[in-house]
């Protein structure tokens, strides 16, 4: 009896174990698929954001075209929104020896030609949250200026002195990324080369210390560090993905004269870097007109990596050239084809590189500019490695790091890392989040295609209908059906629910009197108005004059072909002129344009960081 | 025709999990992925359900499954409620018939044996990453605590 009980027993377990090990299976496929969309989301609305771009870019075109008009007619907008761009091969005045540094800063004194005890004072310092000071700050961006206007526009190394070369990636402001990967691979030196790919700054809070630790390396090492120039290194992004405002909060009084020295070294950057004659780097990729031999022969600091407004105007060419390598996504399809969710660059799909890697003796591309899961992905049968070197990078738990490795032999070979590991929940809420906020900002369209579904305005439309207005007027690639039940809500009868759709969420301070549609548009384009406003505001003091205000919006809505009559712009900037003296407040007048999610307010704080930063 | 539109909601869905994992846009996935996309759209099979049904859908030992031959066997599955869900209730019953010494926890050293050595055993990452899920601070996984976290409640 006794043996008979024990096999019951142990077939018991075993089927207990089975059902065990099969739950256990579908949640870990479960939270995988979660973790996929979470990643969908994130990039869909960043690669949507980025179209936003091409918005602002053309709108600079636009009001140059239109400047003649504008001459006469009100205030001087155009010669305030663009500083006349000082060359900037010529040398700007220089007074930081005159910056007096007081007793009380216990921060690094660098001295220069600098030294390892100023670059590990510099990295003891950023550790401890400390902040260079202007004077030294300013005095190393002229020397880094000074450095970079001998660097030709393609640098050549070579692998026969040294081990191995190691290869980052966009760091965009992650202090924390940057120094795992120095603590894991040790700091630049004569025997630990280094490229960076770009994309230093931007979107990170410590984009400043990114910064400065790179140069200052580059100044301790010029032929062990190296920096191409990604299309964050471009005043126009950094007005709108925050490198900026990080500047001008941290240095209030110096802060103008470095935005114009980074101006200045970020168009002097070289563009390309080239590994024993055999791999090219470069931050976005390639086209198929582009010609590494035609690309060392301009004058690449009179190109602005952007297709923003230069008043003088490159050569054609010279401009495409470069921004192709900035701005460029590989593809599977074969050809080359305009990138029109950047606004520039192109598709280039495995014959587009075949033919350059033929055509220049070269045997790999590695490049950066799109972030991936695992920090790094091949494509292209292996001709072509994307590098990423900002964990974390939409939000906690999103995504890896990576750095890659070619020794002499040139096999590449990867690492990588995460700043943090965190719950995929705060991911995905985060995504959800964003998400949802898209939806808030094109509330009108979205009800106006749900009432062509729901004639008799029932206030529900069906699963599909639901997901057919959402991805025409979105025009976001995701999978709606999965993502329903964190969206909206069902009726009882299984149809969508889909004023539930907007319920909890709301705009930050009480709004202003304002038409619904221009508050929807002011949602939607907040970002963008927000650059143009720091653009006016030239003194950084966030006032602007109405007229100024009444001027820029009415230019701005013509260009997007809103039909926003003066009428309401009137009374919009009457009613925030809340001192009645002329001038507007526009960081006040913003919030109130800012989303905010009802039901999670200690997030408040948040989605001030995402909004500022992401977008 | 309540029928036919149902099945085109079950499509779309069928679709929209298989598109999560078509890299390339060209509606085939790794077959290494179709247990991920079988489990997400509800699903419970054992892995010689999954064997099973991947001998019949993959293209010839090439790694890869097209969409055209998943749609019809997954609509099937799906139609005739081949691998149902396993309830709260069950899965407490199965980690109690583990519990021998009825503490109402399991000790790593218990769970790793059952789970490496019987049914189909997990490997040694996979129980290295369900210890690391499912242990409490006192390295004990309280079974009752982690089922109703962990249960997957259907889609209202």
């Amino acid at each position: 009896l006794r043996v008979v009980c024990i096999y019951l027993s142990m077939k018991k377990s075993m089927k207990a174990a089975v059902l065990i090990q099969r739950w256990y299976r579908r949640y870990i496929a479960r939270l995988e698929m979660r973790r996929r969309y979470t990643w969908n989301i994130f990039q869909s609305i960043e690669y949507a954001g980025e179209q936003d771009q091409l918005q602002l870019s053309s709108f600079f075109s636009f009001m140059l075209d239109n400047f003649t008009q504008l001459n006469g007619n009100g205030p001087d907008l155009i010669s305030q929104l663009l500083d006349p761009l000082v060359d900037p091969w010529l040398d700007r005045e220089t007074c930081y020896n005159q910056i007096h540094v007081p007793e009380s800063y216990t921060g690094p004194r660098l001295s220069f030609p600098l030294s390892v005890s100023d670059t590990s004072a510099l990295l003891s310092a950023f550790k401890e949250q400390q902040t260079l000071h202007a004077r030294y700050a300013l005095q190393l961006l002229y020397e880094t200026k000074k450095l970079l206007k001998q660097m030709p526009n393609i640098i050549h190394l070579s692998t026969s002195y040294i081990k191995d070369i190691t290869i980052c990636g966009d760091l965009h402001g992650r202090l924390d990324d940057l120094l795992l990967i120095f603590y894991k691979n040790g700091l630049p030196s004569a025997d630990t080369p280094y490229v960076f790919n770009g994309d230093f700054v931007d979107r990170g809070k410590k984009s400043m210390e990114v910064v400065i630790l790179l140069f200052a390396y580059l100044l301790l090492y010029p032929d062990s560090m190296h920096l191409n120039r990604g299309n964050h290194e471009d005043h126009i992004m950094n007005l709108r993905y925050g490198f900026t405002k990080e500047v001008m909060q941290k240095y209030k009084t110096h802060g103008h004269e470095m935005l114009q020295l980074f101006q200045d070294i970020f168009s002097l950057l070289p563009v390309a870097t080239v590994i024993d004659g055999k791999i090219l780097i470069v931050h976005g990729g390639i086209s198929d007109q582009t010609d590494l031999d035609f690309l060392s022969s301009i004058e690449r600091h009179k190109v602005s990596g952007n297709k923003a407004v230069d008043l003088h105007p490159p050569p054609l060419s010279s401009l495409l050239q470069i921004v192709d390598i900035l701005w460029s996504d590989p593809k599977t399809q074969e050809g080359c084809s305009p990138n029109t969710f950047r606004g520039g660059g192109c598709y280039f799909g495995p014959d587009v590189t075949q033919r350059l890697l033929l055509r220049h003796g070269l045997q790999l591309l590695i490049r950066s500019h799109e972030c991936k899961q695992e920090g790094y992905e091949l494509c292209h049968g292996g001709q072509v490695i994307t590098i990423f070197s900002a964990s974390n990078y939409y939000e906690e738990g999103s995504n890896r790091g990576a750095y890659v490795k070619l020794g002499r032999e040139l096999v590449p070979r990867f690492y990588q890392y995460q700043v943090s590991r965190s719950t995929l929940r705060a991911a995905e809420g985060s995504a959800l989040r964003a998400l949802k906020e898209k939806l808030f900002a094109h509330r009108c369209e979205l009800m106006a295609g749900f009432l062509q579904c729901d004639r008799n305005n029932t206030g529900s439309v069906s699963v599909s209908e639901w997901a057919q207005v959402l991805e025409s007027v979105l025009r976001l690639d995701l999978p709606w059906r999965t993502l329903r039940p964190h969206l909206t809500r069902l009726a009882p009868d299984g149809s969508v629910d889909y004023p539930s759709c907007f319920e909890d969420m709301g705009p930050g301070n009480p709004l202003p009197q304002v038409a619904p549609n221009l508050a929807e548009t002011l949602f939607r384009y907040r970002t963008d108005i927000e650059i143009i406003f720091n653009i006016i505001d030239k003194d950084h003091s966030g006032l602007i004059s109405a007229e100024e205000f009444r001027h820029t919006w009415r230019l701005f809505s013509a260009h997007l072909g809103v039909d926003i009559n003066d009428r309401a712009i009137d009374d919009l900037a009457r009613s925030i002129d809340f001192n009645k003296d002329g001038s507007i407040d526009f960081t006040e007048f913003l919030e109130a344009f800012r989303v905010v999610h009802k039901l999670d307010s200690k997030d408040q704080h948040l989605s001030g960081k995402m909004d500022g930063e992401k977008c | 025709m309540a029928g036919r539109k149902q099945s085109a909601d079950v499509h779309q869905k069928i679709r929209a999990a298989f598109d999560a994992f078509d890299y390339e846009a060209n509606s085939t996935v790794d077959v290494r992925e179709i247990g991920t996309i079988i489990y997400s759209l509800g699903c419970f099979p054992s892995q010689k359900d999954l064997h099973d049904f991947i001998a019949k859908v993959e293209e010839d030992h090439t790694g890869y499954i097209h969409l055209d031959k998943f749609l019809p066997a997954m609509t099937k599955v799906l139609q005739e409620h081949k691998f149902p869900p396993i309830s709260e209730d069950l899965l407490l019953q199965a980690f109690e018939a583990l519990d021998k010494e009825k503490k109402d926890y399991l000790d790593p050293e218990e769970l790793t044996k059952y789970m490496t050595q019987e049914g189909e055993p997990f490997t040694q990452e996979e129980m290295e990453e369900m210890l690391t899920a499912l242990a409490d601070h006192r390295n004990q996984i309280h079974y009752k605590d982690v089922v109703s976290q962990m249960t997957i409640k259907p889609d209202k």
